[in-house]
């Protein structure tokens, strides 16, 4: 009992934690690779969960869809949806200095948040949707959490071989001088609104593809899982308590926090009962704390950025940057 | 016409709130460089310390006002002291992050010391004082006054004082007021104790006007951000003018769009601004 009890303790923490590693390496193609501050994470996280979440679930009166297809056409849908999203915002904001930027996907966050807790029709408002499809069920029965397991496990390493043979690709060099010096970048002849946006494109569809996973994981998801703490905060800390520009500091960074982040609830529950209504509020600022202490003593990450031979070394992705 | 009327005094009441805000952030922005994402959040500080004051102990509002607002100023010393002034050699983007991550700090420790419930300062529906069909609450009347006080307050000390001159010679440029010898250090301690009393009085007129919450102030930052940026960052009298203009753009849009997203609307006239005059409204930068 106490052995299959850990057994599925460590299914769930390490399918989650992979959840939040390919979110964490989104972002790491935005702030990482071209230094673009994207404060919005949780509204492509939320966009491709619930993507996926009207693709896959069964007709319902209350709100769009479901259209009932198989899993696997949401889980294709959901980057591009987060896709298109990003890019539509892109084209707009991609060209503001990178502080506007934050700002402008705060507002993007804002909206999304606003249109999935009010537009029922679309989302079915704050009930959220239930009853999402869980892939491989019934296959094997008793290993379906396990099965899942394997497959984020595999989409992560996917996500992962991808966003680092690019890091090493002319193309994240790009990137990166863009990052270091906008205006050399341009004067090299790249256009780099075009780079911007491919990026930005492309770390926001590894957070619609994380939030179809989360979607088909949970089988439940309302407005209340996308809160800019737990979607957008946590993934910021990971990244840079991994190391930003790192992937596999951004891996690393994902596990590290969420098992800090899961080590957090085992200390919370040793409190008197009276503070348990404010348990939540403790974690929160346990790792609020830990992102400060990060950034004071270790900001580079655990795994420092390391470009390829080649290039001048040395540098976050902050260096240099007036 | 008269449903018109009535949304513009609800808009420079809402106006009056976003100016204060705004005014903190166009000073830090400008003159420490960073967007501070930790305002909204210091905003909520201060609406639940006077809450202390005023519910708890019983004090009364005004005096509870100024000790709250003296309190606030001290903590946004103390965060400097502690975070923000040991990164200050650092690229502008990590205060960011790091503000990002006060913000969460400040956010939980009001959940932590005074619950997540809402609260009032006041139990009981106030009487609106009407007029010709146009309705008002005494508490609005506060606000409005309370934030002219402090404009006025403001304007004196930016133009009269020693201090008030080098803190606009900083926001206008940084490195030009170094040369003439200008004590950074003190200025930036002053930047964040006006912005954090402006702050404070923004997060209790707020309160006043609706309720405390712990993420009153988040969900405020936005529309901070946008008057600010309108206004032109670093220009204190520009954040004013984006603040009522806001004010009161949000509170006409409800004719038009559901007032369910009435915080966007801000962002929308900031994304337009953006694109058409990135400078502000002020030239600011």
């Amino acid at each position: 009992m106490q052995i299959s009890g850990l057994i599925n303790f460590a299914i769930f923490f390490l399918t989650l934690s992979s959840i939040y590693a390919i979110l964490s390496l989104g972002l790491n193609i935005q702030w990482g690779y071209a230094g673009m501050l994207n404060i919005g994470v949780g509204a492509f996280f939320a966009v491709g969960a619930y993507t996926s979440a009207i693709i896959t679930t069964p007709d319902s009166a209350s709100r769009l869809g479901g259209l009932d297809l198989p899993i696997w056409i949401g889980l294709l849908s959901a980057p591009m949806i987060a896709g298109v999203l990003a890019f539509l915002i892109g084209i707009i904001t991609l060209t503001l200095r990178s502080d506007y930027l934050a700002i402008a996907t705060i507002g993007i966050a804002e909206i999304v948040r606003l249109v999935l807790k009010n537009e029922a029709w679309l989302t079915n408002g704050v009930r959220g949707i239930a009853g999402i499809p869980k892939p491989l069920e019934g296959i094997n029965p008793g290993v379906d959490a396990l099965l899942y397991l394997l497959l984020v496990l595999a989409i992560l390493a996917g996500v992962f071989w991808l966003s680092d043979r690019a890091y090493r690709s002319p193309w994240g060099r790009v990137l990166r001088a863009i990052r270091e010096d906008e205006q050399a970048a341009l004067a090299a002849g790249k256009s780099v609104l075009k780079f911007r946006l491919q990026a930005f494109v492309l770390g926001s569809m590894a957070m619609g593809l994380a939030g179809a996973l989360y979607a088909h994981f949970v089988a439940f998801i309302s407005p209340e899982a996308f809160q800019p703490e737990f979607a957008t905060f946590i993934v910021w800390v990971m990244l840079i308590a991994g190391g930003s520009g790192n992937t596999r500091g951004a891996v690393l960074g994902a596990f590290a926090i969420w098992a800090v982040w899961s080590g957090t609830e085992l200390l919370t529950n040793l409190l008197p009962i009276a503070w348990i209504s404010r348990a939540g509020a403790l974690r929160l600022l346990l790792i609020g704390v830990l992102l400060q202490v990060i950034l004071l003593t270790r900001s580079e990450g655990i795994l420092p950025e390391k470009p390829p031979k080649g290039i001048a070394t040395g540098g976050g992705p902050d260096r240099g940057r007036k | 016409m008269i449903d018109l009327l009535q949304l513009l005094i609800y808009g420079v009441v809402l106006g009056s709130i976003l100016s204060l805000g705004a005014i903190g952030v166009s000073l830090t922005f400008g003159i420490l460089r960073f967007a501070n994402f930790a305002h909204g959040d210091l905003m909520a500080l201060g609406a639940y310390l006077a809450f202390t004051f005023v519910v708890i102990l019983k004090w009364p509002f005004w005096l509870s006002l100024v000790l709250a607002c003296g309190s606030t100023g001290l903590i946004a010393i103390g965060v400097d002291g502690l975070v923000f002034r040991n990164l200050r050699r650092r690229p502008p983007v990590i205060l960011l992050i790091s503000s990002f991550g006060v913000a969460l700090i400040l956010r939980s420790l009001i959940q932590l010391i005074w619950g997540g419930e809402q609260q009032v300062y006041r139990r009981g529906i106030q009487r609106s004082l009407t007029w010709a069909g146009l309705s008002i609450k005494p508490d609005q009347i506060t606000i409005v006054l309370g934030a002219v006080i402090l404009v006025l307050a403001l304007h004196l000390f930016l133009q009269y004082t020693r201090t008030g001159k080098a803190m606009r010679a900083m926001a206008d440029n940084v490195d030009l007021a170094q040369v003439t010898g200008i004590n950074t250090e003190q200025i930036v301690m002053w930047t964040w104790v006006l912005g954090a009393v402006m702050a404070c009085a923004a997060g209790v007129f707020l309160g006043l006007d609706t309720r405390l919450h712990p993420t009153m102030g988040w969900r405020l930052l936005l529309s901070i951000f946008a008057a600010a940026i309108l206004g032109g960052i670093g220009k204190p009298y520009g954040a004013i003018a984006g603040g009522l203009l806001l004010g009161v753009a949000s509170e006409l849009s409800t004719l038009f769009v559901s007032p369910a997203y009435k915080s966007t609307v801000a962002f929308a006239i900031l994304v337009v601004m953006l694109i058409v005059r990135p400078t502000g409204l002020m030239g600011g930068r």
